[in-house]
């Protein structure tokens, strides 16, 4: 699953602009994932500015 | 607050906060929630903009501007700089003070502004029409519905998407970028400073803007596509430490700039939208600030109009797609077949073409002969190069 490094986050929601399946919203400046819409297509790591987005294999 | 108003408009930036203070020139009653606790903070801007567009609707106020910019520095890769001194005059403004002056402009209009407000469901009538939104604000929701919902929510567009708009930006169309306001660096205040380089940012630029003497914005954009290979923070400490190693940085900040082709569809039944959110922002520049305002004029008056016409359905809210192309429209479809060229220049196109405009005089040193000089080879977009940026 998709996982946000809080600390490196700047909640600029770049990647909710590119998620396909809008997957993403910056609630209340948290990024959520709705794990029922991710795919893990993983285009918001891709495109992180601050390299905040990662995988989770668990 | 009411439960009910003529135009609620979500997003309280430039775009957000033009389209609801002309909706309320013209009578209207509007409602803008921005869902941060600040009108104007964080600055996700690097704050320049061209005098001419800016002119045409502002007359800029001292307190609005951090640094007049007579000219500007367009370095190539090999480090040859290219001095542009003629109409390329601007303005590093101060986003903070001129977001906030916008908003009080709006407010001085009768539009109610309220912050920490996130607005997250679009409501929809029986005939499947947006007829208001719903909102937190401080641990409690609310839902408030109106004729027209204006969606003004920056690049992030996610209430377009929930209007069933296709907002969302492929890797190419987007600038992924970070800033550092720094300290402690000799830089000449007069000039913007522009540097093109794959090393230095694959698929954009890095800028230098003054603030003042001694502080500058100093930040870079890459295509999410290269930002997938390496991301934009190494870039700029990269550069940063060599370049200024003297630096001291007051502030960071991350974000993305739309630098995708023209969205033509920019309205629904009783929904619009406008600025970042509708990627009105210059594809070959990123520059969005005079755009978003622009456009947030003519969408707000077209709002207007059409509740006065009792008739917000999509046909007649295409008035404010068929007025936006004929204003911004047409130089952004140009825009971005430049785009497209120019990003597909190498290095050493970069470095030939720097050295080419050094031959000439000063005063034949513009924008358009280094874009005709970088793209000789494609003689077909002169056209596009002499629209973009003669008219």
């Amino acid at each position: 699953m998709i996982k946000v490094r809080e600390e490196l986050c700047d909640f600029c929601g770049t990647c909710v602009s590119v998620c396909p399946h809008d997957a993403l919203e910056l609630f209340e400046s948290r990024l959520v994932v709705d794990e029922k819409k991710c795919t893990l297509c993983m285009m918001c790591e891709k495109v992180c500015p601050v390299n905040a987005i990662w995988e989770d294999p668990k | 607050m009411k439960k009910r108003y003529d135009i609620i408009v979500i997003g309280g930036g430039p775009a957000g906060s033009t389209a609801a203070r002309y909706a309320a020139l013209a009578g209207k009653s509007v409602l803008m929630l921005e869902k941060d606790r600040d009108i104007g903070i964080p600055v996700r801007c690097a704050e320049a903009v061209g005098e001419i567009g800016f002119k045409r609707f502002f007359e800029p106020k001292p307190e609005w501007i951090s640094c007049r910019i007579d000219g500007a520095n367009l370095i190539a890769p090999n480090g040859e700089s290219v001095r542009l001194q003629h109409d390329v005059g601007g303005y590093v403004l101060n986003r903070k003070v001129f977001d906030f002056d916008l908003a009080q402009m709006a407010a001085a209009e009768g539009v109610e502004i309220l912050t920490r407000a996130y607005a997250h469901v679009l409501l929809y009538d029986e005939h499947g029409h947006v007829c208001g939104v719903k909102f937190t604000h401080l641990g409690r929701e609310y839902d408030v519905s109106a004729g027209i919902v204006i969606a003004a929510d920056g690049v992030e567009s996610r209430m377009g998407r929930l209007a069933g708009m296709k907002t969302n930006l492929r890797l190419r169309d987007i600038e992924t970028c970070v800033q550092m306001t720094v300290a402690n660096i000799d830089i000449d205040s007069r000039f913007c400073d522009f540097y093109f380089s794959s090393k230095l940012a694959p698929g954009g630029y890095l800028w230098m803007f003054p603030k003042r003497e001694g502080l500058a914005n100093i930040g870079l954009g890459i295509s999410g596509e290269y930002n997938a290979e390496r991301p934009a923070i190494d870039y700029l400490n990269d550069f940063i430490k060599s370049k200024y190693p003297r630096a001291a940085i007051l502030t960071t900040v991350a974000g993305g700039v739309p630098c995708a082709p023209y969205m033509e569809n920019l309205v629904k039944d009783s929904f619009m939208i406008v600025g970042d959110a509708a990627h009105q922002a210059n594809p070959l520049t990123g520059g969005g600030i005079v755009l978003g305002v622009w456009a947030g004029q003519i969408c707000g008056q077209v709002a207007a109009k059409a509740l006065d016409d009792n008739d917000t359905s999509k046909a007649r809210l295409q008035e404010y797609e068929k007025s936006w192309y004929k204003a911004g429209g047409k130089t952004h479809v140009r825009s971005y077949r430049l785009k497209e060229a120019v990003y597909k220049l190498t290095d050493d196109e970069l470095n030939k073409t720097a050295s080419k405009i050094n031959k000439l005089s000063s005063e034949k040193r513009t924008l358009v002969s280094i874009f005709k000089t970088a793209l000789m080879n494609n003689p077909k977009l002169i056209p596009d190069i002499i629209k973009v940026f003669l008219s």
